[in-house]
């Protein structure tokens, strides 16, 4: 429409509405340094290996970085950092996380890289779940039902695995994720129906029978049913060795590997295939690629149903990959905070497994800040990863760009 | 290349209630030009999606070479040689030329990899073998309506159409672009190709057909040579009776400014300036058009006048009172009739009846109301006076507004807004994919309007409306009025230059 008036003003006004903003978060940040960080005395050890550990003094640390964060939002404020604006976010924003954790480890010690450990496994089901979520809204249909997906899978992954073996368990997960997937396609594309309303179906009709199913079945079945051996890791050879990232990155179970190969494969499917061309018109403006030929509708079932399977293998992480057993709404909202990760990461994969592993991060904190006497009451603690979902989407929302045609069923004319 | 001779036999297409198409004959060659020409309503896009495979004809048959055939998608269309250059272009805006060109040809390597390097390579060799400059990197959204129909002519020429369809493809280009379009087509006959243009632009179809074909209510109703006709006889073809093509006025008499804006701006929510320091006054007794290619701000000036869009700087007044902050209600009760652009969106609520919309804007008046309670009766009478007197085709005025024509869904709006006590009249697209004889209804009462003493601003992407229906011109570029001329004193060509953004040697202005 009007798209070609002053461009160069636009700009320029937006990005100085967030350079100032953004001087405004580190100011508060730097209060939250002075009044909270510098409360607590003591070293806290932060170990990294088995043997070793490197120390802050939480109080000196909290007072410096207050310091330095005034000085960056000053600079921030009063000329800005150019290219290195994002740079300078990152290391402001891992320097403050540190400070927090020095302050909860304030006389104590804990295991930081087994924290990171920790991370990087539970983004498992949040990154397979935005990945999922990537496929079906790429392709134009909003899929909300990833929850349901999870939750659905998670619980007869655990049945399948217990009677069975951890592969056919896997498999069985796999495909029920595609059945609700089928669902969701059928409903939303042959039908017509809006997305929003069916996902939400979805998601209450996993919770419902996998609740009936727990409490009916799994319960007084526990030794047969829902009893396994979740997958061992697997350490890498040399990779693993390496200090630090070895351990946090390449001992891990295969469900992180796989993750961490779902991502690499999507990202190339979706911007160096001619199956990625396709899907990304079809979730734009899919009448384009209908008048050229393109099969519009079977292309989305297809990818639909591929999104349910890599929702099942997320689901099946639960049981297969750390629990050993289904309980019920075991995924606790991770398929709605997977949503979050697909708009923190832009509906680019990638995007969508920073975003995965910083809502993990809330989560392996939580776990762990647990562990000290910090006085924070655990029902906040709890609340932490859907605090940190909040202030992300709020931040990143309007500044991301969803598919034109995400939720829009088609027609041929 | 070789020939190819394509044909559509008695095709008949219907819809629910309606037969689109009635038993339509055609055929067309390469290197020819066939302009099928009709208005709004006469079957032309069903007729479209029939050859392009989009829709399946309920009888009749296509046939190749006189080979019958069939195509039950546009895949099908595409693998016969047929092309389309779709109206709304068919264009995905957030990716490259080159990726919207190979879009279902794609060229790949390894593992299904795309080639990108051969696509560009691709869009290269068709846009140098017929001259059209594209660069195969540039996003689609970031080029004008003009690049990015050549987009779709390299797209359809990439896929080796034989006979190329352009739907409509002048409506949104400015004069100097569509000279340019007339050239393209010219070079593709000349290359071998045949072209079917669909339009309801009587001078372009004289222009570039070499054989005219007139849709009518779904059926054929005629056959001309360019050489051999004229605009009038080929319009009477169109609409079943004579028309009038030139709208039919006296000079304007201008008395006092009515409306007046001063140094408006506006700014849209992405914070680009849309209208940018627009100043100008329409007075009583004349009808000032504001020409201008869509898009360049004037959607917003409308919306800003009619109180629908804040104003970020500059004021608005209706005869000598500020009205500037003045609500929708405010500036109605104050004399202004809008007649919205978007007709169906803004100007009707189409799942409301004829009566309910009729009243829409008055239903709070102690005529139609008594506190919470409506007078239906009262209503109904009004509904059925103002359906004859400003000739709304309809049955029963309790129907729904979206059982109308768009002719006569544009009555409607006309009705509800100049049956009033008016100061002044703002028209947006005010004949916008109407019929002919709607069309020349509506220019009718407007004249009426600013005869009776009301001041009447219109906008108008259509030049020839605007030349015929202006006392006075405005030409919008950019948020910017550009020029202020009288259209007796310049031509064609010259507005033309200017809603380009650029002005004509020797100014008149």
């Amino acid at each position: 429409m009007s798209t070609s008036a002053a461009p160069g003003l636009v700009v320029s006004a937006e990005q100085r509405k967030r350079a100032r903003s953004l001087g405004i978060a580190y100011l508060v940040l730097a209060v939250v340094c002075f009044t909270i960080f510098t409360r607590r005395t003591g070293d806290a050890g932060f170990r990294i290996s088995e043997s070793s550990q490197f120390t802050l003094p939480a109080q000196g640390f909290g007072w410096a970085l207050g310091i330095v964060l005034i000085a960056i939002a000053a600079g921030q404020l009063l000329r800005g950092f150019g290219k290195l604006s994002n740079v300078v976010l990152a290391l402001a924003t891992a320097a403050f996380f540190m400070s927090f954790m020095a302050w909860a480890a304030a006389g104590d010690s804990f295991s930081f890289v087994g924290m990171l450990q920790d991370t990087v496994s539970r983004s498992v089901p949040i990154t397979l779940g935005a990945v999922a979520g990537i496929l079906s809204e790429r392709s134009g249909v909003i899929n909300i039902s990833i929850e349901g997906m999870l939750l659905a899978s998670a619980c007869t992954s655990a049945i399948g695995a217990s009677l069975t073996n951890l592969w056919l368990g896997t498999l069985v997960g796999i495909l029920t994720g595609v059945a609700l997937a089928a669902i969701l396609a059928v409903m939303s594309i042959r039908y017509k129906v809006d997305q929003v309303i069916v996902g939400f179906a979805i998601n209450f009709f996993a919770l419902g029978v996998t609740s009936f199913i727990s409490f009916r079945v799994l319960v007084p079945n526990r030794d047969t049913m829902n009893n396994l051996l979740p997958v061992m890791p697997i350490r890498i050879p040399l990779f693993a060795d390496i200090p630090f990232f070895g351990q946090i990155l390449f001992d891990q179970t295969i469900f992180v590997y796989f993750s961490f190969a779902t991502v690499a494969l999507a990202t190339w499917g979706l911007y160096r295939t001619k199956w990625g061309l396709r899907t990304r018109a079809i979730g734009e403006y899919p009448r384009a690629a209908g008048t050229l030929g393109v099969d519009v509708n079977k292309l989305r079932y297809r990818n639909l149903l591929l999104a349910g399977a890599v929702a099942g293998i997320g689901g099946a992480w639960w049981p297969i990959g750390i629990v050993g057993r289904f309980d019920q709404n075991i995924t606790n909202g991770r398929g709605f905070i997977a949503l979050a990760a697909v708009i923190f990461g832009r509906w680019h994969p990638v995007g969508a497994l920073c975003g995965a592993l910083v809502f993990a991060l809330a989560e392996a904190v939580r776990l762990k800040i647990g562990n000290f006497d910090t006085g924070i009451p655990s029902e906040f603690l709890i609340m932490a990863p859907y605090l940190v979902t909040l202030v992300v989407v709020a931040g990143f929302i309007g500044a991301s760009r969803a598919p034109k045609a995400a939720g829009q069923p088609y027609e041929d004319q | 290349m070789h020939e190819m001779k394509f044909e559509l036999r008695g095709i008949t297409k219907r819809f629910p209630g309606v037969v689109a198409n009635d038993n339509v004959n055609l055929s067309v060659e390469t290197g020819e030009v066939l302009a099928l020409i009709g208005e709004n309503g006469a079957g032309k896009s069903t007729l479209m999606n029939v050859l392009y495979g989009l829709y399946r004809a309920d009888e009749g048959e296509l046939l190749i070479d006189d080979q019958a055939t069939q195509f039950s998608s546009p895949a099908d269309a595409i693998a016969a040689g047929i092309g389309m250059v779709h109206q709304h272009f068919m264009l995905v805006p957030v990716m490259t030329v080159a990726e919207n060109v190979v879009l279902g040809v794609e060229p790949t390597g390894r593992f299904g990899s795309l080639d990108i390097d051969e696509a560009r390579r691709m869009v290269r060799e068709v846009s140098d073998r017929y001259h059209l400059e594209l660069d195969p990197d540039a996003i689609i959204e970031d080029l004008s309506v003009g690049v990015r129909q050549r987009v779709e002519i390299v797209k359809v020429l990439m896929r080796d159409a034989k006979i190329v369809v352009f739907d409509e493809p002048t409506a949104v280009l400015t004069p100097s672009e569509i000279l340019e379009f007339f050239g393209i087509v010219r070079s593709l006959v000349a290359a071998g190709r045949g072209v079917i243009f669909i339009t309801h632009k009587l001078k372009e179809a004289l222009e570039i057909a070499d054989r005219i074909n007139v849709l009518r209510r779904g059926k054929v109703v005629g056959e001309a040579l360019p050489k051999n006709t004229s605009e009038a006889a080929i319009a009477e073809m169109m609409v079943g009776r004579p028309v009038l093509l030139v709208v039919d006025k006296a000079p304007a008499t201008p008395r006092e400014a009515m409306l007046t804006l001063a140094e408006v701006s506006v700014v849209d929510p992405d914070g680009r300036t849309v209208v940018d320091g627009a100043s100008f006054e329409v007075r009583v007794g004349e009808i000032v058009c504001v020409a201008g290619v869509q898009g360049n701000g004037q959607t917003e000036l409308v919306e800003a006048i009619a109180g629908l869009r804040r104003v970020a700087s500059g004021s608005i007044s209706l005869g000598g009172k500020n009205i500037t902050g003045d609500s929708p209600r405010e500036r109605h009760a104050a004399g202004m009739a809008h007649i919205p652009e978007d007709r169906q969106r803004q100007g009707l609520v189409t799942e409301l009846s004829i009566t309910e919309n009729l009243v829409l804007t008055r239903y709070h008046d102690a005529e139609f109301s008594q506190g919470i309670r409506m007078k239906w009766g009262a209503a109904a009478a009004k509904s059925q006076e103002l359906v004859t007197a400003y000739d709304i085709r309809t049955t029963d005025p309790s129907q729904l507004a979206s059982t109308l024509s768009g002719g006569n869904q544009q009555k409607v709006i006309v009705a509800r807004e100049l049956s009033r006590d008016i100061r002044v009249v703002v028209a947006a697209q005010p004949t916008r994919g109407i019929d002919v004889g709607s069309i020349e209804y509506v220019h009718a009462q407007i004249v009426k309007e600013r005869d009776a003493g009301r001041a009447v601003l219109v906008v108008s992407t259509e030049l020839d409306e605007v030349m015929s229906l202006a006392d006075r011109v405005l030409v919008m570029y950019r948020g910017k009025i550009v020029a202020d001329v009288d259209p007796k004193k310049v031509s064609h060509m010259d507005i033309g230059l200017y809603m380009a953004g650029s002005r004509p040697t020797a100014a008149v202005a």
